[in-house]
């Protein structure tokens, strides 16, 4: 059976040319880079490269460029090096829809003293910016916010609230996940302090991420070790992986365009296919205002988990904001957020893309999903209550 | 992804006696849309015989095949025979659930239970009950019984069996002191009689949670290679393999624990293997 990978914000696969490029590192060039001899040289100039090629993507210089094992490394090097680096400080400034990486990291702070507040966003997903505003006091220490949500795509003002924490002397954090090689970043037009990424989400493998400090700012490095990274990252480089990131980055500039035109087109194909066949759904998070791969739908009076099996059994792969499917009995704390109501948060289905992606899948993905849908719907005790108040004039 | 079963499987994928009885004479809803499941049972009762039974279900993968099984397990039983169905028995049926799932089989034993009631004409205990988790609606009686009936020692396995807990988290020190209350009262002499499966999925669960923990702080660790009758076959592993004391232990740590939580006549034998 073939598999139809709509789940890309979940992981990417490794893209061809990034497999390539990193497959001499394991077994030709397996240099250390902080050796003293040319075999290890060599791969530091690889790794020099690959800082050139992020820093490409990200508009930043090189020096500002600190490779970490993950998005969620990243994440916490950059909230506990402002709080280290600004001991006087007791207060953090966060959304209510963050990624785990940074909620459970905030939760963890919370508990150990730190004052943090998150705030809201509408039912759009829209963060609310005057809230915002009124949360930023003397005593925070950094204000950390996603770029573009992972379950919605929804994205978030982070330049305009990066500037306005600048204007407080507050440092200002951004995970940048989902956005990095999606929408184009220019970190040094920006008041961002400090952002992360991640390989595996733009189709370099599992294991490596960054974080970008920008130049002045006080840091603090998270792992202790050895003088790697300039001393901000201590622990031999995963050199596959940082040369697979660049290149990976390399090749997210070139197909950005692809991204928003192509992909983009797939998606709004798929989620007006899906709309219009399908009553009582909806798309969860401001249209207009999203990463271009990612569709986010709720099918009421059906629970997502039973969605994802029956499309497994097709080879659909996408993700569930349900409760049964995350292991808590909660369901996705971004559509609670959102105000999205239970009976729909149940039944939301994330679609992500990618430039892999073909149009007969997506056609074969409208095919197969409102069959199962309605077979869903035929065993729920709502559904045929929910039609006779609809059909009732 | 859950590792479900492949009869849990294909309960979901081909549910059995899905719908709603025309002519049913006890019918129940339990669970709710807010709480992530809902099930709404239909029973036919006849000369005290269940003769038909139809489900509907809003819900994951498990609690469409906890209810699909439900109606196959009660379909051509007595009244008497179908009151006995325990949670546990809905589970065994599907070959196991996921420990974070057990809820489902819950619900699957409280719908059953409603609908008998429905059926009879009387109100059901658990109803009077007060509410422990306001997040889910749970009682103090569906908690007490979750634990004693399937002998639950944390609150992470009372909100894997009832939901209980599994929201805000802010009655987790109540649900604690209904679990060390059931645990101190007195276990009825004559215990009921186990099924060799019952019995042996017991002393597995027994042996990973009372027991292998202490083993390993120690490094040592046993396996259990098979029950038969009251003998319980183990071989020992780790330190405990090359250890002096194992027998000892067996004897006066494992088979004590054993006695206390699963059935008083087992005995612990080591193998070689």
């Amino acid at each position: 059976m073939k598999t139809i990978y709509l789940d890309n914000n979940a992981t990417t696969q490794v893209a061809p040319e990034v497999m390539e490029a990193i497959t001499p590192y394991f077994q030709e060039w397996y240099g250390n880079p902080s050796s003293a001899h040319s075999f290890g040289g060599q791969v530091a100039r690889k790794v020099k490269e690959a800082r050139e090629q992020v820093a490409a993507l990200l508009g930043a210089d090189t020096e500002e460029i600190v490779f970490t094992s993950c998005g969620t490394e990243s994440d916490s090097t950059a909230v506990m090096s402002a709080l280290a680096t600004q001991s006087d400080k007791r207060h953090i400034v966060t959304s209510r829809v963050e990624h785990p990486a940074i909620r459970s990291l905030c939760t963890h702070l919370a508990g150990r003293g730190y004052r943090v507040t998150e705030i809201p966003v509408d039912g759009e997903g829209y963060l609310d910016m005057e809230r915002y505003r009124e949360s930023l006091t003397p005593d925070t220490a950094v204000v950390t916010l996603m770029w573009a949500n992972n379950e919605t795509g929804v994205l978030f003002p982070v330049e305009e609230a990066a500037k306005i924490a600048h204007g407080r002397g507050i440092l200002f954090h951004t995970d940048a996940v989902q956005v990095v090689g999606k929408l184009p970043i220019r970190l040094k037009e920006s008041a961002i302090d400090m952002l992360s990424l991640s390989g595996h989400k733009l189709h370099a493998p599992k294991g490596v991420g960054v974080l970008y400090v920008r130049k002045g700012c006080k840091f603090s490095p998270f792992l202790i070790g050895g003088h790697q990274e300039k001393g901000r990252r201590g622990g031999t480089e995963n050199t596959p992986g940082i040369i697979g990131l660049g290149k990976a980055c390399e090749l997210a500039a070139l197909r950005m365009e692809e991204e928003n035109t192509r992909v983009k087109a797939l998606r709004d194909k798929l989620e007006n296919g899906l709309v219009s066949s399908i009553p009582n759904c909806r798309i969860n998070g401001d249209p207009s205002n999203r990463l271009p791969n990612t569709a986010n739908i709720s099918f009421e009076f059906v629970e997502g988990e039973g969605i994802l099996l029956m499309m497994d059994e097709f080879g659909i792969c996408a993700s569930s904001g349900s409760a049964c499917t995350s292991g808590s009995l909660q369901p996705s704390h971004v559509l609670g957020a959102m105000g999205v109501p239970f009976t729909m948060a149940h039944g939301s289905i994330r679609f992500s893309l990618s430039v892999y992606n073909t149009e007969e899948e997506i056609d074969f993905v409208l095919e197969k999903v409102p069959p199962i849908i309605e077979r869903l719907r035929g065993l729920s005790p709502y559904w045929k209550a929910a039609r006779q108040v609809c059909a009732s004039p | 992804m859950w590792e479900y079963t492949d009869k849990v499987k294909d309960h979901f994928l081909n549910p059995r006696n899905a719908g709603e009885l025309e002519d049913a004479n006890g019918v129940a809803e339990v669970g709710s849309m807010a709480c992530g499941d809902a099930l709404k049972l239909s029973i036919k009762v006849e000369h005290g015989k269940v003769t038909d039974a139809k489900f509907q279900t809003f819900g994951c993968a498990s609690a469409i095949a906890s209810a699909s099984a439900l109606t196959e397990m009660i379909k051509g039983k007595s009244i008497e025979e179908v009151e006995k169905i325990t949670n546990q028995d809905i589970a065994n049926f599907l070959g196991g659930l996921p420990k974070e799932k057990m809820h489902c089989s819950v619900l699957g034993r409280q719908a059953l239970e409603k609908a008998i009631a429905d059926y009879k004409g009387v109100a059901l205990k658990e109803q009077e009950g007060e509410i422990i988790c306001q997040c889910f609606g749970v009682t103090d009686r569906e908690i007490e019984r979750a634990v004693r009936e399937n002998n639950l020692a944390t609150v992470e396995e009372v909100t894997n069996y009832t939901k209980a807990g599994g929201g805000c988290e802010s009655c987790h020190d109540a649900i604690r002191e209904i679990i060390a209350k059931v645990r101190t009262e007195k276990k009825p002499v004559s215990k009921p009689k186990l099924s060799n499966i019952q019995k042996m999925r017991m002393i597995e669960e027994t042996i990973d949670r009372e027991i292998r923990p202490s083993l390993k702080q120690d490094g040592g660790d046993i396996e259990l290679i098979d029950v038969i009758g009251n003998r319980v076959l183990v071989a020992t592993r780790g330190t405990c393999a090359v250890c002096k004391a194992s027998e000892q232990t067996l004897k006066n740590f494992v088979e004590t624990k054993l006695h206390e939580l699963v059935w008083p006549e087992l005995v612990v034998e080591e193998v070689t293997q």
